[in-house]
């Protein structure tokens, strides 16, 4: 079954349309909430009065701050500053400030304007980076939930150092400074983040599209001060996640409105509401390198800035995990780098797919691509001489190097065609991108081998698209010799699976698989000293691997042993694994990367140097995957993720007024890439070495495609037109101005 | 009837191949009464706007937004839902969408396939280029538009 591309388990629910995502469940008897916000970033509360609301037809309960514990109960996943509700004043666009629950979603919904709210809008808000680096703007959090921080009475969240050598500008032939922007964009997953949450008895069971389901019970226990044996957490297969479906968002809200009604309570937002909920951190990089005339990489210096938004959630995380890698996968003597996280009065930045890499590679690879012109060094070949061998500490005291890189790289250039020539008008570009995966990690699964040689897999994993239920059955199928077919993996239920720490960093088929392939082994022990016991053979004269038990010269597929392995009561073998990554407490990061994603994206772009129109005719991706355990599925990541990451390249940014509102919320007038805007040919591959830490020597894959797309295709525009634009999205507006800027 | 309650105008059409006979406020839109009267929730919510074509149904084999049509005005019509595709087992397009691993987080799949069902009805022979444009209107943000296309190919000219 490795290498293998059998159909997705949950397919056929897929394709049925009874596949139950959290709003196609229905619950008897529950009240739909609405969101009261205002329409403006920053205001202060100076009263709410709901009398209206509660008096309107069908509405039965308004939750205003003062219907919650005092003080205001915060959560998050590093950092517990999120109210449940704004407290004092909103600091975004879309912070709610009351909710509405009614009978009906239109009762719900009209409830809510009648929520009247006083408020006296605050001006003066903090929307960009250098609204937040101005000593002169507003705090966007009071000093006072940031107790001991140097930061407190600044809108610097934190400042992130890292670095080796020595910066010596002396001892580069060529320095190339320049500033790379990359917008506020959005997740977009066609599932609208949906909550809900009933009264159980003396806990509370919850539904939510969310990626890491035992940290949302394990917020709900705190702030509702229930024992996580009381807090049940149902978690469907999210319809997209893509990072912003990871944490808990308005679940604790949706609880306490359950709690206080006693009935089952339902939140579902619009597309709109999601652009006010999740986004990326927004970003502008200094990356000012230094290089030897024939190439070679003296020093870099990185100086990074994110907002964040006007809670951590995840974001101090995302700027300090992904700067930590800022330098890349080179061999770089001298590296300085700074990376800063921004509070401001915008959305909440949280994960999302690459995890803050796509914004620092879009920065490095565009400043190397600057470097290999100025130097006309070609520009695959700067990237090849810099790059580290295998088991080659790049970073100090971090993992090393852990593939053969240049396969890939070489790879994508046989693909692309690096050499040949191209028509008029076609620029070809090329660039690489290097993630970490995670850092630590604690899963654990438990699988049931069951009378008739089928098997059920528990995993607390979330399948949202990656297919991990897909992966996870083809190791069993591996490791015990059960069908493909006989297997059923259950998810999304904390009271049904064991813990697990979350569904992110492409961790998944690594650390849930090591997991899985641990309580396989648990069932094949089981299998020999039951064996041995029934045939009166000593355990030392049994071995079972894979499928298969062997004793004595003679071997049987555990398929045909099973019944006499269980004997005449039947029954079931039950296997449990564990698979922990503790971490190190004195790493800047807590601990080592587990394994790197390295991707390789090449593309030939046509410009119209009229228009500024672009069309990509053809794109590869290439990834050093350690072993493709399902192609098909491994490609659709890569291709999948290539695509998104055209998004933010070409064509998607939020766009904010003069206070702070979202002017483009929804798919009108925030554009994603449709089947329309695609390359006309795209081409994936995976380099295979099995030198992965997961089972089979695999390595994650599922954010890998999207790491280097924007380097790529502005090293071909540059290539095409002779322009470089260094702010994304990179439009036909920006490369017309770009253009008449250089005539 | 109350005062401010709206007069429920009558409806009849066929759903998947079922007569059905209900009552509908004027306001309500076919995905809603689809999803909440009928409680078939394979057509999707997302925009609410007619752009992402999460909730693609067909109306007399017409592949609309259901979101944007009101319920009354398909009084008399066939509509076909996702879950109308195949009464037995899968259709060939249904197979096809598994056999090249086009449905990822699947959300938006049931729209995918209506508007493809719809569009191999017109067109059973149709180029990479036709089928791009012919779902250009329904988003996938896993973007597995490469896997949906073949698929589409794939189940071209197969017996629907």
């Amino acid at each position: 079954m490795i290498g293998a591309s059998p159909r997705r388990i949950g397919g056929i629910t897929r394709v049925k349309g009874t596949q139950k995502y959290v709003s196609d469940i229905r619950l008897e008897n529950v009240l739909h909430v609405k969101l009261v916000t205002l329409d403006v970033a920053r205001a202060r509360i100076d009263g709410i009065d709901s009398s209206k609301a509660l008096q309107a037809p069908q509405v039965i309960d308004v939750i205003t701050p003062d219907e919650l514990p005092h003080p205001i109960p915060r959560f998050g996943p590093l950092f517990r500053d999120r109210p449940v509700l704004a407290v004092g004043e909103t600091r975004y666009h879309g912070e709610p400030v009351a909710a509405v629950a009614a009978e009906t979603p239109e009762a719900a919904a009209h409830g809510a304007k009648l929520v009247k709210v006083d408020h006296e809008p605050l001006g003066g808000g903090v929307f960009s980076i250098s609204d937040a680096l101005d000593p002169e703007s507003p705090l966007v959090q009071g000093p006072d939930l940031r107790p001991n921080d140097p930061f407190a009475n600044s809108n610097i969240f934190r400042e992130h150092r890292y670095g080796w050598g020595e910066i010596d500008e002396a001892a580069a032939d060529l320095i190339v400074d320049h500033d790379y922007g990359f917008p506020m964009i959005t997740q977009f997953a066609i599932e609208p983040h949906a909550f809900m949450a009933a009264p159980d008895g003396d806990g509370i069971e919850v539904w939510s599209s969310v990626q890491h389901p035992f940290l949302l019970q394990k917020t709900l226990g705190r702030v509702l001060d229930l024992p996580l044996s009381r807090v049940r957490v149902h978690a469907p297969d999210p319809g997209g996640g893509f990072g912003g479906k990871q944490n808990p968002k308005y679940e604790p809200l949706v609880a306490f409105i359950a709690m206080r009604t006693g009935r089952p309570a339902r939140l579902v937002l619009s597309l709109g509401e999601t652009f006010q909920t999740v986004r990326r951190t927004s970003a502008e990089i200094r990356v000012r390198s230094g290089f030897k005339t024939d190439g070679t990489l003296v020093f870099q210096d990185i100086d990074a800035n994110f907002l964040m938004g006007a809670y951590a959630d995840i974001a101090d995380r995302v700027v300090g995990k992904s700067g930590y890698l800022a330098a890349g996968p080179y061999r770089v003597p001298n590296v300085q780098i700074l990376a800063r996280g921004l509070l401001s009065h915008t959305t909440p930045s949280t994960a999302m797919r690459g995890f803050g890499i796509p914004q620092l590679t879009w920065a490095r690879e565009s400043n190397l691509d600057e470097a290999a012109r100025q130097l006309d060094v070609d520009r695959v070949q700067i990237r090849l001489m810099n790059l580290p061998e295998k088991g080659e500490q790049f970073i100090p005291d971090e993992t090393p190097a852990d593939g053969e890189w240049r396969q890939a790289l070489e790879r994508a250039a046989e693909l692309i065609e690096w050499e040949a020539p191209k028509p008029e008008g076609r620029g070809r570009g090329f660039a690489v991108g290097l993630k970490s995966g995670p850092t630590t990690g604690l899963s654990y699964s438990t699988v049931r081998l069951l009378a008739d040689c089928s098997a059920l897999i528990y995993a607390g994993t979330s399948d949202m698209g990656q297919g991990a239920r897909t992966i996870f059955a083809q190791l069993v199928s591996e490791e015990l010799g059960v069908d493909f077919d006989q297997i059923s993996v259950v998810m999304g239920d904390t009271s049904r699976v064991p813990y697990d720490q979350q569904t992110s960093a492409s961790r998944s088929s690594v650390l849930m698989g090591n997991a899985i392939y641990s309580a396989c082994e648990d069932i094949r022990s089981q299998i020999r000293r039951r064996f041995a016991e029934r045939r009166g053979l000593d355990e030392s004269e049994v071995a079972v691997t894979q499928g298969t038990i062997r004793w004595n010269g003679q071997e049987s597929p555990i398929r045909d042993e099973i019944a006499n392995v269980l004997g005449p009561l039947g029954g079931e073998i039950i296997g449990n694994g564990e698979m922990r990554v503790e971490g190190d407490p004195d790493h800047p990061l807590g601990g080592r990367a587990v394994f790197y994603e390295l991707h390789v994206a090449a593309c030939d772009v046509e410009v119209d140097a009229e228009t500024g129109a672009i069309e990509i005719p053809r794109y590869v991706t290439v990834g050093d995957v350690g072993r493709s355990m399902n192609p098909r599925q491994v490609a659709g990541q890569d291709e999948g993720a290539a695509i998104m990451g055209l998004g933010h390249t070409l064509m998607e940014r939020m766009i904010l007024d003069e206070s702070g509102r979202i002017l483009n919320m929804g798919a009108v007038d925030y554009r994603i890439l449709t089947s329309m805007d695609v390359p006309t040919e795209m081409i994936s591959d995976s380099i295979e070495n099995a030198d992965g830490p997961g089972p089979f020597g695999i390595k994650g894959v599922s954010e890998g495609g999207l790491l280097a797309t924007s380097a790529a295709v502005g090293s071909a525009v540059t290539d095409a037109v002779g322009v470089n634009v260094r702010d994304l999205p990179i439009t036909p507006e920006s490369i017309w101005r770009a253009i008449k800027e250089q005539q | 009837m109350g005062e401010g309650e709206a007069v429920m105008i009558p409806v009849a059409m066929s759903v998947n191949g079922r007569p059905v006979e209900l009552e509908v406020a004027p306001g309500s839109f076919l995905l809603e009464v689809i999803r909440d009267a009928l409680e078939l929730t394979g057509p999707k919510e997302c925009c609410l706007e007619g752009e992402c074509g999460a909730c693609t149904v067909m109306v007399d084999g017409v592949s609309i937004n259901s979101c944007l049509v009101l319920a009354a005005e398909v009084h008399g019509s066939d509509i076909t839902t996702v879950e109308g595709l195949a009464t037995d087992g899968l259709s060939a397009l249904q197979g096809a969408f598994l056999d090249h691993a086009a449905a990822q987080c699947g959300y938006c799949i049931p729209g995918q396939l209506v508007a493809a069902r719809a569009f191999l009805d017109v067109n059973s022979n149709p180029t990479r280029a036709e089928v791009r444009e012919a779902l250009a209107g329904n988003l996938c943000r896993c973007a597995g538009y490469e896997q949906i296309t073949d698929a589409v190919l794939d189940a071209a000219g197969a017996p629907s």
